[in-house]
């Protein structure tokens, strides 16, 4: 026991809080989960079985078909049954199993063409034998029969990235413009401080919701992506640049700040040495906390038809189908996207707050 | 007091003023205005659409002057009570917020006191019971509650009001009450439907201030002043109560001030889903109408409440704990 | 002098406390032997980490139990009834808990500004002890709170009463947790540490208030501290304690005048004295206290002790008191080398 306390007694600021951060087993299986989703999505080509636009005539509201092991002539390979459509009484279209049809699963088929770093190729990791009318339907499908976990899979890449790109950001902004204000003071801090102010006197949602119904129709998929991160980060720089500036305000007045000056260190020095070293901490814990914000947030706009434009596709546009109650009551696996957003979710506030604590070298 | 809430007051006025001018510009951002999306509107459907009508209109509204007088005359008219027209609705602005502000402060008010009621006492008990079992999975459902989109939320209580309770689907009355005048029965079935939206919209904030209460009250009792209390010979419900809670409430009596604007702003996706008469709907189809003033004023409004909750915080603060000095 | 044997009030044998941590179980007191009489000034010292505050606390059962526990006995005989009550074996959340706390012993504690709930009136916390214990009406609480105020020396008790405890300075606020320690005049008063906290200007003031009202009151007072010059201003009998157990308890006299156990001698001397020469080095006790997860076999204090000798002091079990003299003994086992003075 002697020898961890040795070793702790030695270690450096960034080495205690590793320690301590390993020994949070939920944060440690949120860190996976999180690596696991992001590797996904620069997988989802691969990973998918259909592309997020393959539509299947016929296969409208499909509920989610699981792979079978047994049927009636014994054990076999995993697959999925062919569907016969019947309607009912009150003119809804059912799906039965066809116990004469059946796909096998395929390890590494081949299926929609899809890009990977430039490459254009067919390759699955799994799927069926491409038919005509049936398909892979792991989750179920939607109102235009498309399948529901290939476009999951393409959605968590604009889900995912917009929470990074925008929360990157925001940290550069408010860090940035955070200790610019803290550290020089006078008419730079007075002018980062009264934007600051104004920004924050907006309620968060309208001002998105607002800035979102800006963007004009006609602009392409890709720079309404763009704007919609700008419109994100634009209010979430504020507060890390006011914990920022608190903390290099603090930091400032401190020995070591003024004993780097005495020696003659230029601004720069002391800013990027001494000062952001200081601050780092809590960047990350507020950058961690801030991403399923706005994950949330471009769910919520996308879910309003304010957010994310077809085709392109995230979690907040697959659940705008679960808006209409009658559809989602007969339907409800259209709700499944809402269970990654909160794996997602859930998993950055665990690891949040894991990140927070191991920075706070007084909680035991 | 008075002298420091009028003071503060005084001081909001600059902020006030920039506040109308940033609304005034986020509105006019979008390209063209109402009139270009009603023609475009007019035009799918092959409708007359005539020019010399469209540019009449646009000259009465003002709409072809330059953006500043457009600002001069909107503010002008505001802080008269006039806060403008509404195009879709052929209304005044002010009567359209106002005959459903009174509703969405009912909302608001009602998630207020859910939250309130739910998450003070589950924090003293997480606080008391701090790393036992049942602490444990109250923070993983108040981790949940906080993880759930309020959209998703808003969807599936509607779901369960629907299928599970025999409820109607959204909206805050039901059919035979909603044009009929007040009285008992109405305020009765508003408070029926009024439930659903309450707690769905009180459900985030309820899981932050569950988090808060337990922190608060682990922090304060540690201290010095506990032990005192006990070495007297209170009673341990008296110790927790008078001398724990007491102080542990102040964090979240400061941040009252702030929850009011929150839920308003919070409840404005929820009563889209919901389909409730409360001013979010109206918010919203005014974004996508284009309809400037009516969402303008409404953001403005937003803001002032916003400003407003942070004095409230303020005083509030002050009230609570002789510690604090206004100055 | 001839000691007229008085009433014991408090009889505290063999007290072990052990707290139950991650790591596993700490004994912080491991046998804790220490008498109170009526009315008399005793004081119990010790460096950090000696559980003197561990037994303070544990007469009033303010631990927090789990996770602490306490075993041995406590017994105390100054209820207003008269019958001895072992508080280590009453629950410390019962009525009868409550009942002996502030009004039949009462404490006193380090940080005055820190243990007096910001958002009550002082009057009111003050009148409070009153009001619980005693079946008088709330203004009748109040006036008799103001008299205790004004008893301990606070200027214009009625202005005082109405203020918080931010308006006050340190020295004041002690004086307040006395009155309000003292308002339903106690048996036993435990002060923890009463003027670590405080200006020394203002620690002799409290000091004296002590020892004033204590005569007055016939009260038996047990003080806690590290500070021995404040032992030797007030105290008639000391205790001394080291890693949980009491080594030496003699009078104040035997103490400061013929200290025997090695740890005693050391803290004595290691008081600096004025006129000592410059170039003298303080004399420290050699080493450091060590982790109360690790005490060393046999006699806690052989490791840093001059007078250690193998196979003797560090013989497994626990070290028995030897008398020195009249209400004098340590627990040392180099009784030949442990004369008086030493």
């Amino acid at each position: 026991m002697s020898e961890i306390n040795d070793a702790r007694s030695t270690a450096g600021q960034w080495q205690l809080a590793w320690i301590k951060f390993r020994q949070n087993r939920v944060a440690l299986v949120s860190g996976v989960i999180l690596a696991l989703m992001y590797l996904m999505t620069v997988f989802s080509g691969f990973l998918a079985p259909y592309g997020p636009d393959h539509r299947f005539a016929r296969r409208a509201y499909v509920p989610p078909q699981g792979l079978h092991l047994f049927a009636s002539d014994g054990l076999h390979l995993p697959f999925a049954y062919g569907l016969s459509q019947r309607v009912d009484d009150t003119g809804r279209t059912l799906f039965d199993h066809d116990p004469n049809i059946r796909h096998t699963l395929q390890l590494f088929a081949r299926g929609d063409t899809h890009s990977f770093l430039g490459f254009e190729t067919d390759l699955h990791v799994f799927g069926i034998e491409p038919t005509a009318e049936d398909g892979l339907f792991l989750l179920g499908t939607d109102r235009q029969g498309r399948d529901l976990l290939s476009r999951i899979l393409y959605g968590a890449r604009i889900s995912l990235t917009i929470g990074l790109i925008g929360v990157t950001i925001s940290v550069i902004l408010g860090a940035v413009l955070g200790v610019t204000s803290g550290y020089f003071g006078g008419w730079v801090d007075e002018l980062v401080q009264r934007t600051v102010e104004m920004l924050r006197a907006f309620p968060q949602i309208p001002l998105w919701m607002a800035l979102s119904a800006a963007i004009p129709p006609d602009v392409d998929q890709i720079t309404s992506y763009f704007m919609i991160t700008l419109i994100l980060s634009l209010l979430g720089w504020t507060s890390l640049a006011r914990i920022v500036r608190g903390k290099v305000l603090s930091l400032r007045s401190e020995e070591f700040v003024m004993a780097a000056q005495l020696m003659g260190a230029s601004h720069k020095r002391v800013i990027f040495r001494h000062l952001i070293p200081g601050v780092l901490g809590e960047i990350i814990v507020v950058a961690t906390i801030a991403v399923p914000t706005m994950i949330l947030a471009e769910s919520a706009l996308s879910f309003l038809n304010l957010g994310i434009r077809p085709p392109m596709t995230s979690w907040g546009v697959l659940l705008q189908e679960g808006r209409n109650l009658t559809t989602l009551y007969f339907h409800q696996w259209l709700l499944l996207p809402a269970l990654f957003i909160v794996i997602t979710v859930l998993s950055f506030n665990f690891l949040g707050d894991a990140f927070r604590d191991a920075a706070d070298p007084y909680t035991e | 007091m008075l002298t420091y809430i009028v003071r503060r007051l005084l001081r909001l006025i600059p902020t006030l003023v920039v506040i109308s001018i940033m609304t005034f510009i986020i509105i006019q951002l979008p390209p063209g205005d109402f009139f270009d999306s009603l023609q475009a509107q007019l035009a799918e459907s092959e409708s007359r659409a005539d020019q010399q009508a469209f540019d009449a209109l646009r000259r009465q509204y003002h709409l072809d002057e330059p953006l500043w007088k457009q600002y001069l005359f909107w503010i002008g008219g505001c802080v008269q009570g006039d806060f403008g027209y509404s195009f879709e609705w052929r209304r005044p602005v002010a009567d359209l917020i106002g005959e459903r502000l009174g509703l969405t402060f009912v909302m608001s008010l009602g998630s207020l006191v859910f939250m309130w009621v739910v998450a003070i006492p589950i924090g003293i008990y997480s606080a008391r019971n701090r790393l036992s079992w049942s602490d444990y999975s109250l923070t993983f459902v108040a981790f949940i509650g906080l993880c759930i989109p309020n959209f998703v939320i808003a969807l599936i209580a509607m779901y369960a009001s629907v299928f599970w309770f025999g409820g109607s689907a959204g909206g805050l009355f039901s059919q035979e009450y909603k044009y009929a005048a007040w009285s008992l029965p109405k305020v009765w079935d508003l408070l029926g439907h009024l439930w659903v939206p309450v707690v769905v919209i009180g459900a985030a904030g309820t899981a932050t201030m569950m988090r808060l209460m337990r922190t608060s009250m682990l922090d304060v009792l540690d201290r010095a002043y506990i032990t005192t209390a006990r070495a007297k010979g209170l009673a341990e419900r008296w110790v927790i109560y008078k001398y724990a809670v007491r102080v542990a409430i102040n964090p979240m009596i400061s941040i009252m001030g702030m929850q009011i604007p929150q839920l308003v702003s919070g409840s404005i996706i929820v009563a889209i889903v919901l389909g409730l008469p409360t001013t979010g709907p109206l918010f919203y189809r005014a974004l996508e109408t284009q309809d400037m003033y009516l969402a303008g004023t409404f953001l403005m409004l937003l803001a002032i409440l916003l400003l407003l909750g942070n004095l409230l915080a303020d005083i509030l603060l002050a009230l609570v704990d002789p510690r604090i000095r206004l100055e | 002098m001839t000691a007229t044997p008085r009433d014991t009030v408090l009889e505290i044998e063999d007290l072990k406390v052990e707290f139950g941590t991650l790591e596993g179980v700490v004994q912080v007191l491991r046998g804790v032997d220490l008498t109170v009489r009526r009315g008399e000034a005793v004081g119990l010292v010790g460096e950090s980490g000696s559980g003197k505050s561990v037994t303070a606390m544990s007469v009033l059962r303010l631990l927090r139990e789990p996770p602490a526990r306490l075993s041995g006995s406590i017994k105390f005989h100054g209820t207003a009834a008269g019958t001895p009550v072992d508080l280590a074996t009453v629950d410390p959340g019962s009525e009868k808990m409550q009942q002996i706390r502030g009004n039949d012993i009462a404490m006193i504690f380090q940080e005055p500004m820190s243990s007096l709930s910001p958002v009550f009136t002082i009057g009111h916390q003050v009148a409070e002890v009153i009001w619980l214990h005693q079946d008088k009406s709330r203004q009748q609480a109040h006036a008799e709170a103001e008299e205790i105020l004004q008893r301990v020396g606070i200027p214009e008790p009625a202005r005082a009463a109405k203020q918080y405890p931010h308006n006050l300075s340190g020295g004041q606020l002690q004086r307040v947790m006395i009155a309000m320690a003292l308002a339903c005049e106690p048996t036993l008063v435990i002060a923890d540490e009463p003027t670590t906290a405080l200006d020394v200007t203002i620690q002799a003031q409290i000091m004296d208030l002590l020892q004033e009202l204590r005569e007055t009151m016939d009260l038996a007072v047990l003080l806690i501290t590290h500070d021995l010059a404040v032992v030797a201003g007030f105290c008639e009998r000391v205790n001394v304690m080291y890693m949980g157990r009491v080594v030496e308890e003699g009078s104040v006299l035997d103490i400061f005048q013929r200290p025997s156990h090695p740890y005693t001698q050391g803290l004595l001397h290691s008081i600096p004295r004025p006129g000592q020469q410059h170039k003298e080095r303080f004399a420290a006790i050699r080493g450091t206290v060590p982790d109360p997860r690790q005490v060393p076999q046999g006699c806690a204090f052989g490791p840093r002790c001059d007078q250690f000798e193998a196979n003797l002091c560090d013989r497994a079990g626990p070290v028995e008191a030897v008398q020195l003299g009249a209400g004098h003994h340590a627990r040392c086992y180099r009784t030949d080398k442990v004369t008086h003075g030493g």
